[in-house]
């Protein structure tokens, strides 16, 4: 067949037991696991790993642990923990990671859909949480913990140390056992299920074989070169896919080393020691990141904060060109270069990227000026697409071709396209088997030609790289058939320090028109600083200076719609400043304040037809509720104004 | 499943008895022949009025101040005249309500300085850091780590105590206190100044030094809640004069100290 032989070793590494077993026998003093304990960094070899992998799952053996039960993991990034799962895995059974800091009450619901009767847990903290929820978790047996830390008085409860000694025993009593498990495994077991975060309805346990989660991991490997040697800082959540891919799966495909931080609050010092060469984040970190680069800045002294400011003008023109290998003037070259030297270095270092290789950011829309701002200091940071449903494994950014506001290109091994309404779909081997006990809703999400459905919507711009726009469910059509995405609309807007919240319309329409809410606090210093005198947010939303400033972010933003000539359509032709913040209190927005785009609709019908019928002023009264639960009336002349919109242009490199 | 809310080491023999202790400074009488007991293994909590000898009475234990009359017994130990040094090598720690710490030094460095008494290399050997005295400073240093992680602190370990917050130092100030392994911990004001979920924090320390290492602790507290939460006896002072001793629930029902302390309508 002319197979090499790496084929064939991939071929039969085809579970996370096997391959630990792999990596123990070709590397077995290479680094598999950090952890820092007591102030120092405790390391373990992948023969140690899996010497303590196998008596753990010998424990559970013991313990009547057996092929197709779950078992659930709740805690921080330990590694115990990371080696629960193998155990699990080995035995054939399903490592079910749970997320930490879910109450009891959470707690209950997932326990019981798993039917776990199997739990590892981290500390008194969540065994506790595990013993408030037990009375309504009939499966629930055996609960095991890491840290003996207030676990003293406690019965019915083992600690690992005597898991891992009963599993000794029972390993000398039974030799051959665990061999003779792992052999019994098959790549399209369940290796692990992982439970969505149930933002719409009830969380779903999506199971996913070790063939799904070995391919993504191989996938991303190739895609970035990633080696034994590379190294990955664990501290997200161990029940999110991202973490599981990038700290389980894709360190036991790779051979790399994970390093468990000391506690969540040490993370940034942690980082800064292990210097990791492999790094994922979602946008909020990066955002605290630089926050706090900012702050310290601020307190620098008059010649650094000058330097700083010098450096990072240099950076902002050319950092993310050199990055991506685009041409850039050698007078800039050199300026860079010594900023390098004097801020860039140093400033690396201090986050603790000073060797990162590739670092991901995922889960949400990464703004602008953060975006650029590391890809200008020399951190190559990519963006990534997927789901749990997909092992976090769709789309990547490939180096020297990556974008702000695209997700990349499909990824190694999967095949993408869009449906007739713009939905994302996917294929591939890292699908997902089933949801848990729920083969409606499989049915519902994997369609016949084995697609999986992601709700998402998006485009593919001129390169062929994907662009997520909005969730399917919200994405309408203008009257002339072009897509319109309120979403993405509205973040663009939002983008804007001095917006707060947007609210396009357009579904049906033959424009988009737009409600604005100005940020009081950026509207109210902007005017401050003009001398502008105003009495409060109605007052501040009226002044024409406002709307002057509000118009010049909407054209930009239309600037940048124009380029994509998707969404040309959809630059926004109108709008209004409301007269009073958008409020949860009022219904206008959801607890976790996202817009609740119909109900103001309806609303503000007076408003919205006013725009569309080419008005430019309309008198409206609201009733608001205050905080103390009196009702009273808002009312305002408010003034619509246009917006200059472009022809499409010519798409422009980031 | 927890077999009692606090499960702990059961309360022992007296390990300290004060006698009679009487202590002034020129016209002004701190203390008035006031005598208790401590046992072994317990939450004594010691409170009454502003100026009504409680710090004086810490002072005493741990010989800070010398009573005029009066002995202070410390595990068959007696001495009127007890210096701290003394105090602090038969095992007595404190802390202080005006955090008494070295703002400029790090975290870690200020809980080491409470290894000092334990150091037994001579200077020379550890300003040479000579092989003993490495071994020996990398076994304070272990104990030292144990006290951080205990305290929850790792993120701080070498963060400037001036620049913590003031919850925090208190923390750092109660490691320092345990730095010295004491059996008998003496705690001033240790939730002063705090939010509420700082003391609670702090009360979860409190407890869980007690309850794992069984050090003994006596603590002066003006929060009722808490003193009358985590302590198993309470000794009431007012004026100088001993007028209440016994375990919270009878200290709350003592006339005397309602009308002294707990607040009465005039």
């Amino acid at each position: 067949m002319g197979r090499d032989p790496e084929e064939i070793l991939e071929a039969t590494l085809d579970t996370f037991p096997r391959l630990l077993l792999h990596h123990a026998k070709v590397r077995p003093n290479h680094p598999a696991v950090r952890e820092k304990d007591l102030g120092i960094w405790q390391t373990w070899t992948w023969r140690q790993a899996a010497d303590e992998v196998r008596a753990l799952a010998c424990g559970l053996a013991a313990q009547g642990f057996a092929r197709g039960m779950h078992l659930a993991i709740i805690g921080d990034n330990r590694p115990r923990l990371y080696w629960a799962m193998a155990a699990a895995q080995a035995l054939g059974g399903v490592p079910v990671p749970m997320y930490q800091d879910a109450p009891a009450a959470e707690f209950v619901f997932v326990l019981n859909d798993a039917e776990i009767a199997y739990a590892i847990a981290e500390d008194q903290e969540q065994v506790d949480k595990l013993f408030e929820a037990r009375p309504q978790v009939p499966s629930l047996q055996h609960v095991y913990y890491d840290d003996p830390r207030g676990m003293r008085n406690y019965t019915d409860v083992l600690s690992f140390e005597k898991l891992q000694k009963l599993g000794r025993e029972f390993d000398a009593a039974h030799p051959g056992f665990f061999e003779q498990q792992v052999d019994a495994g098959d790549a399209g077991d369940i290796s692990v299920m992982l439970y969505t975060s149930g933002t719409t309805g009830k969380p779903k346990g999506v199971c996913q074989t070790h063939r799904a989660f070995i391919e993504a991991a191989r996938g991303g490997i190739e895609f970035d070169r990633l080696t034994a040697d590379d190294s990955v800082l664990s501290y997200l959540p161990m029940a999110w896919v991202g973490d599981h891919l990038f700290s389980f799966a894709q360190s036991y495909v790779a051979g790399f080393s994970i390093n468990c931080p000391e506690s969540a609050e040490t993370v940034m010092n942690d980082m800064r020691e292990i210097g990791p060469t492999y790094y994922f984040a979602p946008p909020r970190i990066f955002e605290n990141l630089l926050t706090q680069v900012t702050i310290r800045m601020e307190d620098a002294g008059v010649l650094k904060r000058r330097m700083y400011a010098y450096f990072m003008q240099v950076a902002r023109r050319c950092g993310a060109e050199i990055l991506s290998g685009q041409q850039v003037s050698t007078a800039d070259r050199l300026r860079y270069a010594i900023g390098n030297l004097l801020v860039y270095g140093p400033l690396r270092n201090v986050l603790g990227m000073s060797r990162i290789r590739v670092a991901y950011t995922a889960g949400a829309t990464i703004g602008p000026d953060l975006f650029r701002f590391y890809r200008s200091i020399g951190i190559n940071l990519k963006q990534l697409y997927g789901a749990t449903e997909t092992c976090a494994y769709a789309c990547l950014q490939p180096d020297g071709a990556v974008k702000l506001d695209t997700v990349g290109l499909p990824a190694p091994g999967v095949e993408l396209k869009l449906s007739d309404h713009g939905e994302v779909l996917v294929k591939g081997p890292m699908l997902l088997q089933a949801y848990y006990k729920r083969p409606d809703e499989t049915a519902e999400a994997i369609d016949r030609d084995g697609f999986f459905h992601t709700g998402d919507a998006g485009l593919f711009d001129g390169d062929g790289q994907l662009k997520i726009i909005d969730r399917a469910k919200d994405v309408g059509r203008l009257a002339n058939g072009a897509l319109f995405a309120p979403n993405y609309i509205e973040n663009k807007l939002k983008f804007f320090p001095y917006i707060k919240e947007a609210v396009a319309f357009g579904h049906g329409r033959d424009t988009v028109c737009a409600f604005i809410n100005i940020d009081l606090s950026a509207v109210g210093n902007w005017a401050e600083r003009r001398n502008l005198p105003y009495s409060g947010y109605t007052d501040l939303a009226g002044k024409p200076e406002v709307y002057d400033l509000v118009r010049e972010c909407v054209e930009q933003a239309n600037a940048e719609l124009a380029q994509d000539p998707a969404l040309a359509d959809s630059q926004v032709q109108r709008f209004l400043i409301l007269h009073k913040e958008l409020d949860p209190d009022d219904d206008e927005l959801t607890r976790t304040r996202k817009v609740r785009r119909r109900f103001i609709a309806e609303k503000y019908a007076v408003l919205v037809e006013a725009m569309y019928a080419g008005r430019d002023r309309q008198h409206i009264a609201t009733e608001v509720k205050f905080e103390d639960g009196r009702r009273g009336v808002i009312a305002a002349d408010l003034r619509i104004e246009n917006v200059r919109t472009l022809s499409t242009t010519l798409p422009k490199a980031a | 499943m927890r077999d009692q809310p606090h499960a702990r080491h059961a309360i022992g023999d007296v390990i300290l008895r004060a006698e009679g202790i009487s202590l002034r400074f020129g016209g002004v009488q701190a203390l008035t022949d006031i005598s208790f007991e401590v046992r072994e293994h317990e939450v004594l909590a010691i409170i009454g009025p502003n100026g009504a000898g409680k710090s004086s009475m810490l002072n005493v234990i741990n010989g800070v101040y010398h009573p005029q009359q009066g002995t202070i017994t410390f595990r068959d130990r007696s001495a009127r005249r007890m210096s701290t040094h003394d105090a602090a090598l038969a095992g007595i720690a404190r802390t202080f309500q005006n955090i008494a710490l070295f703002k400029g030094m790090t975290v870690l460095d200020n809980i080491m300085t409470g290894r000092t008494l334990r150091m037994r290399r001579g200077v020379l050997a550890q300003a040479l850091y000579l092989g003993p005295a490495r071994r020996e400073e990398l076994e304070h240093r272990a104990v030292v780590e144990r006290i951080i992680d205990f305290l929850e602190i790792q993120a701080y370990r070498k963060t400037p105590v001036g620049r913590l917050p003031y919850g925090l130092q208190k923390r750092v100030d109660l490691g320092r206190a345990l730095a010295l392994e004491p059996s008998l911990l003496l705690l001033d004001e240790p939730m002063a100044g705090m939010n509420l979920e700082e003391k609670a924090d702090m009360c979860r320390f409190v407890l869980d030094v007690n309850e794992q290492f069984g050090t003994t602790i006596v603590l002066i507290e003006h929060d009722m809640g808490v003193v009358m939460d985590i302590s198993d006896r309470v000794i009431v002072l007012d004026y100088g004069r001993k007028i209440g001793d016994g375990p919270p629930d009878a200290i709350r029902a003592n006339q005397a100290v309602i009308d002294a302390y707990l607040g009465v309508v005039h």
